[in-house]
């Protein structure tokens, strides 16, 4: 029950994107295409959560062990630089159809701030590693959602006569605006279903 | 060009928030008020500058197969040191801004600096661009802080301008992020036409 | 001076060279700031304990006693004045609106709620951080002076006397969850016969079951 209320809470109360203000970039830069969304949110799925596994088991073998823990900023952005990078020579040699769909994303990966955000706040809420997994992922699912919809808006914005000084990134924010405030309509929800699962 | 030309291509030129539109992540996450805005921004700053400056000094001796690893380690070392320095003098500030100093790390405004100005120039410009870049980074959130906490809340750096009950929560609330930065562009696009 | 060529020996080199630096640089760096970021964080708790149980001449925050109550633990420190027992100041974490919600709360030796201190929160920005103040002396929703040994501290929607705070139900309901359990707590630690403070049942306060609504304007 625990895992389903952190599943849920991840997408729609605290979505990543649209309340936590993580992984801005990609989600302003790559939500021109409904189906270049779609790629991005399953890149980012895939190297957060094996992002988290990694990381997790450095900051407690590695960190913890040695007294490092002030290393913890430089020494996870390395980790995931180098597992980016890891990821795509793999990719390219095992499956080329699955390189053909996520290739050109992974590259923008590593300066995503949601994956260097996510690590470091699994290990800030002490979490263990299934539950730091099971976050991060439903966290990566709810970057996936709004990077969609938002996508779908913009397609369709992309019809409409706008002014002038608001055109592109301008009525992009407005727009992304809106879908925070109905992001919004989910607060609490997470409230009434640990008082539900008898967990609160 | 002169170093007083490169310090104002950052702030108005290439601004980075308004025109180059980098950063958004701690643009839109640590300003609900104008002091966070401007306590985030001179951190940025603190750390453009820095790493700017070491990236010019070292940069003969960085082979440019393995340059951004490098670069990426010179800014996570001085985002590091600014966040034990921010811990020990000043924990209330750290304390708001949290998650937002390490992030600093994936600011693209740090390596996209490195690269498109450190590794070309020597020190001395090096040190304007940061200062420039990192003024301009400072100036928009300060701007975009003040406008959320004065449509939210009736205040502007915590003086109240007007009373409380005509605030719109809303701005400092995340959409008001969104929406203010959008509007804000919008402004600047139309007054750069003029 | 020549640019360095993308070798593999100078790669490894400079690789290796400047994750050296940059590691050692932060070791020395976290030498140095180790014993401020310590007196710092003590010196804000010290802080808080001399707001919310003014006139001590001990220090609280060096010797912390911890409670339990209901398997939950808290941290009591204790204030004396020229040995005598004046009153404590308890730390009370209850689940706020947007996460945990960290108070200290000072009692007097009657247990009487003397000041308090909001010390962490996630709460929303300008609708439940108003916690901070909202239930201080003067303010709206004073709760100074008030004793949840008599009657437990509630909301007056929930039929209690301390106005909650505008459009933030859920916020002011866990405070004042916080503060009684911090009462309890309080009640509970260690005490000598000089203090008048006596063992009695703990008042378990439970949040009502109706809590689920949402915050909202009304």
């Amino acid at each position: 029950m625990e895992y389903i209320l952190i599943f849920i809470t991840a997408i729609f109360v605290n979505n990543i994107v649209l309340s936590q203000f993580l992984g801005i970039c990609p989600f302003l830069g790559v939500s021109k295409k409904v189906e270049t969304a779609m790629g991005m949110g399953a890149a980012v799925a895939f190297v957060l959560t094996l992002a988290t596994i990694v990381t997790y088991v450095i900051q407690k073998f590695v960190l913890d062990a040695f007294g490092l823990s002030y290393l913890q900023t430089i020494a996870f952005i390395l980790v995931i630089a180098a597992l980016v990078q890891m990821v795509e020579i793999i990719l390219k040699k095992v499956s080329p159809a699955l390189y053909q769909a996520l290739g050109v994303f992974l590259p923008l990966i590593t300066t995503n701030c949601c994956i260097l955000g996510v690590t470091i706040l699994v290990i800030q809420k002490d979490y263990d590693l299934l539950t730091g997994v099971i976050y991060a992922f439903s966290t990566a699912l709810g970057f996936a959602l709004a990077l969609i919809v938002f996508a779908g808006i913009r397609e369709q914005l992309s019809l409409v006569n706008i002014p002038k000084g608001m055109r592109g990134m301008s009525i992009a924010l407005v727009t992304a605006g809106l879908l925070a405030m109905a992001f919004m309509g989910f607060s609490g929800v997470d409230k009434g279903l640990s008082v539900l699962f008898g967990l609160g | 060009m002169n170093n007083f030309k490169v310090l104002m291509n950052g702030v108005v030129k290439e601004n980075p928030t308004f025109v180059l539109l980098l950063g958004m992540c701690p643009t839109l996450g640590t300003t609900s008020s104008a002091i966070n805005g401007m306590g985030m921004g001179l951190a940025t700053m603190f750390v453009l500058i820095c790493s700017n400056v070491v990236i010019s000094l070292i940069k003969n001796l960085v082979p440019d197969m393995v340059r951004i690893p490098i670069f990426v380690v010179v800014i996570a070392s001085f985002v590091t040191l600014l966040q034990m320095v921010m811990q020990a003098y000043v924990p209330a500030l750290y304390a708001t801004l949290g998650l937002f100093i390490p992030l600093i790390v994936v600011n693209c405004i740090l390596l996209g600096r490195a690269e498109a100005f450190a590794a070309k120039n020597g020190p001395l410009p090096s040190f304007f661009d940061g200062l420039g870049m990192g003024l301009g980074f400072t100036i928009a959130l300060t701007l975009l802080g003040a406008v959320r906490e004065f449509l939210g809340t009736g205040k502007i750096f915590s003086i109240t301008i007007m009373p409380e009950q005509y605030g719109m929560l809303i701005f400092v609330l995340a959409p008001g992020a969104f929406i203010v930065l959008g509007y804000l562009i919008a402004i600047v696009n139309r007054l750069k036409k003029a | 001076m020549k640019k360095l060529e993308s070798s593999l020996k100078n790669m490894a080199l400079a690789l290796t060279g400047f994750s050296v630096v940059a590691g050692g640089l932060l070791g020395w760096v976290n030498d140095v700031t180790a014993g401020p970021i310590a007196e710092a964080n003590a010196k804000t708790l010290s802080d808080a304990i001399a707001v919310v149980v003014p006139g001590f001449d001990n220090n609280p925050a060096e010797a912390p006693e911890t409670v339990d109550v209901n398997g939950v633990s808290y941290t009591v420190y204790k204030a004396t004045k020229g040995g005598e027992f004046i009153g404590a100041a308890v730390q009370s974490t209850s689940n706020g609106f947007g996460g945990p919600l960290t108070v200290l709360v000072g009692f007097d030796a009657d247990g009487n709620i003397i000041d308090y201190s909001l010390l962490s929160h996630a709460e929303t920005p300008g609708l439940g951080s108003k916690a901070a103040d909202w239930f201080k002396k003067g303010a709206k929703g004073d709760i100074t002076g008030k004793n949840p040994g008599e009657t437990p501290l509630t909301v007056s929607k929930d039929g209690g006397q301390i106005d909650a705070i505008t459009a933030s139900t859920i916020t002011s309901r866990a405070f004042l969850l916080a503060v009684n359990n911090a009462y309890a707590a309080y009640k509970n630690q260690h005490v000598d016969g000089a203090s008048g403070a006596t063992q009695q049942a703990t008042p378990k306060v439970e949040v009502p079951s109706d809590s689920i609504n949402v915050e909202t304007n009304n």
